[in-house]
């Protein structure tokens, strides 16, 4: 019970921040309802142009994207509710609490997924009632795809938080590009097939490459392999133990270093 | 550890690289009990609170809060505690009641709305509750901190120059507020402070820190006549300049 106590103090914190300020809202929605009508013409176009195609791009192209983009939402909703800790100089504070590390990251987690969800619904909203994206198209498999892309968003987060406790407020610009970098190798837009073999091996060791893939299986027709879907929620899985053993590692460092101290008391006698 | 005790340290240390920034010291802070913790820039005094909080990892040595190991129970110990800092203020984006609603959770405050109330009151916060505390001056921030260490009703108050922004009046009735807590409740203070006469007002014994270990310990009514001083600061300038003098006696 105290534990859950925590783990709400945490999330508490975040719905706190978001409520008092419409710079830390907005971008909740605007970014990805951008993305969607962006995309969206986009696809409504290609459909114009290969009119003769048997290929609708709204569930290939939209429906990735919209993927994609909650992928990239859960990763920065982790990261940005511990850069509030970072931007507030705040963890000697809360790190001299009785908060536990995993209580700590449960509510980074928690703090995510509430504010992702926001984001969902603008991006679904724009799709299926402006461009027609039938969500229905990918059925039960739209579980796996989000929960496959959930853990993996989640791995990526807290690896991000890690890295910035680690080497200090000024990396997190290192922090925003990651899922630029993953996404060439994920196949978000084309098959992996398309990549040399070098990044197809890649692929292979990221999530969200089975995914795709299994995306425009469905679309085209195709029957997606289970065995490739569980494969996928399992690797996600494995990041995030991967993620949060190498948090509690910089954590014990900073410990043992007085990092924590030294993030918010820069005048210590 | 006698069951007196709220804090018992010992053979503490800590080093950076070839700097032992805390060599080996051990003390205890009883209950009712406020323990001055006082020396230069540099003697160590801030490394060990950090070590007493948690946020810093001893090389060496073990600390017991209520009789607690810190280092096995974590959790219960640092629930046992809570402090004050002039270079940890609270986040300037949320309010005083935010402020203290997430702490009083964090440190598991029962009944905490009706505990945030009358901290209000009794630091003179009514007026800024629903205020951001970024956008308060100093000496306010200052109270809304230590209105934040008395959440949980600490069995050990760690305070690190807790008055050093506050106006002489205010510093005054903070010192009254904390040596209340110390005399009226069961807990026990470790104080850090630059001004002496604060501490010979409020403190019932104080430590000498110098280059980390403890070169004096006792009354601090009586300490500076014990090594032929006047008063407390000039006992203070001794230890800051010529320690070795001190050594021994």
């Amino acid at each position: 019970m105290a534990s859950l106590r925590r783990v709400l103090a945490v999330v508490l914190r975040q719905y706190y921040l978001l409520r008092g300020s419409l710079s830390r809202t907005v971008p909740l929605f605007a970014w990805v309802a951008v993305d969607m009508i962006l995309w969206g013409f986009l696809t409504r176009y290609l459909n114009t142009v290969t009119a003769s195609s048997a290929l609708n791009f709204v569930p290939v192209l939209l429906g990735a994207v919209l993927l994609w983009d909650f992928f990239i939402r859960i990763m920065q909703g982790v990261t940005m509710a511990f850069f509030e800790d970072v931007w507030s100089r705040n963890f000697l504070n809360i790190f001299a609490t009785p908060l536990l590390i995993p209580e700590y990251v449960g509510g980074l987690v928690v703090s995510s997924m509430i504010t992702s969800i926001a984001g969902v619904i603008a991006m679904l909203l724009i799709a299926v009632l402006w461009f027609k994206l039938s969500i229905l198209a990918y059925g039960i498999m739209m579980v796996p795809f989000l929960l496959s892309l959930f853990l993996f968003g989640i791995a990526l987060g807290i690896f991000g938080c890690a890295l910035v406790l680690r080497f200090g407020p000024a990396s997190e610009w290192f922090i925003w590009p990651i899922p630029a970098l993953i996404s060439p190798f994920a196949g978000v837009l084309y098959p992996v097939s398309t990549l040399p073999h070098w990044m197809q091996g890649i692929a292979r060791i990221l999530p969200p490459s089975y995914i795709f893939e299994g995306l425009r299986t469905i679309v085209s027709g195709g029957a997606v392999q289970w065995s490739l879907l569980i494969w996928s929620i399992c690797l996600a899985a494995g990041y995030i133990l991967l993620a949060y053993g190498c948090f509690v590692r910089v954590y014990k460092h900073a410990l043992r270093t007085g990092l924590i101290a030294r993030y918010s008391a820069e005048n210590l006698s | 550890m006698p069951a007196h005790n709220t804090l018992s340290v010992q053979n503490l240390a800590k080093s950076y690289g070839n700097l032992r920034a805390v060599a080996g010291i051990s003390f205890d802070v009883r209950r009712n009990e406020i323990v001055g913790l006082l020396g230069p820039n540099g003697a160590g005094k801030t490394t060990a609170i950090n070590m007493i909080l948690g946020i810093l990892e001893p090389d060496e040595g073990a600390i017991r809060i209520e009789g607690l190991d810190l280092n096995s129970r974590r959790s219960q110990a640092i629930a046992q505690t809570n402090f004050a800092a002039v270079y940890a203020p609270l986040p300037g984006n949320l309010t005083v009641f935010q402020n203290l609603r997430i702490f009083g959770m964090l440190y598991g405050v029962t009944d905490l709305s009706a505990r945030i109330e009358d901290l209000l009151t009794q630091f003179d916060l009514k007026t800024f509750r629903d205020k951001k505390c970024g956008v308060l001056s100093s000496g306010e921030q200052t109270r809304v901190g230590l209105a934040k260490a008395m959440l949980n009703r600490p069995q050990l108050l760690l305070l690190d120059e807790p008055t050093t922004s506050l106006d002489p009046a205010t510093a005054r009735d903070i010192r009254v507020k904390i040596r209340e807590l110390a005399t009226r409740e069961t807990g026990g203070v470790l104080w850090t402070s630059h001004n002496m006469y604060e501490v010979e007002e409020v403190c019932d014994r104080v430590l000498f820190l110098s280059h980390g270990r403890i070169l004096l310990e006792g009354d601090p009514k009586t300490l500076p006549a014990e090594h032929g001083k006047k008063t407390l600061e000039e006992l203070f300038i001794t230890v800051a300049r010529e320690p070795l003098t001190l050594e021994g006696r």
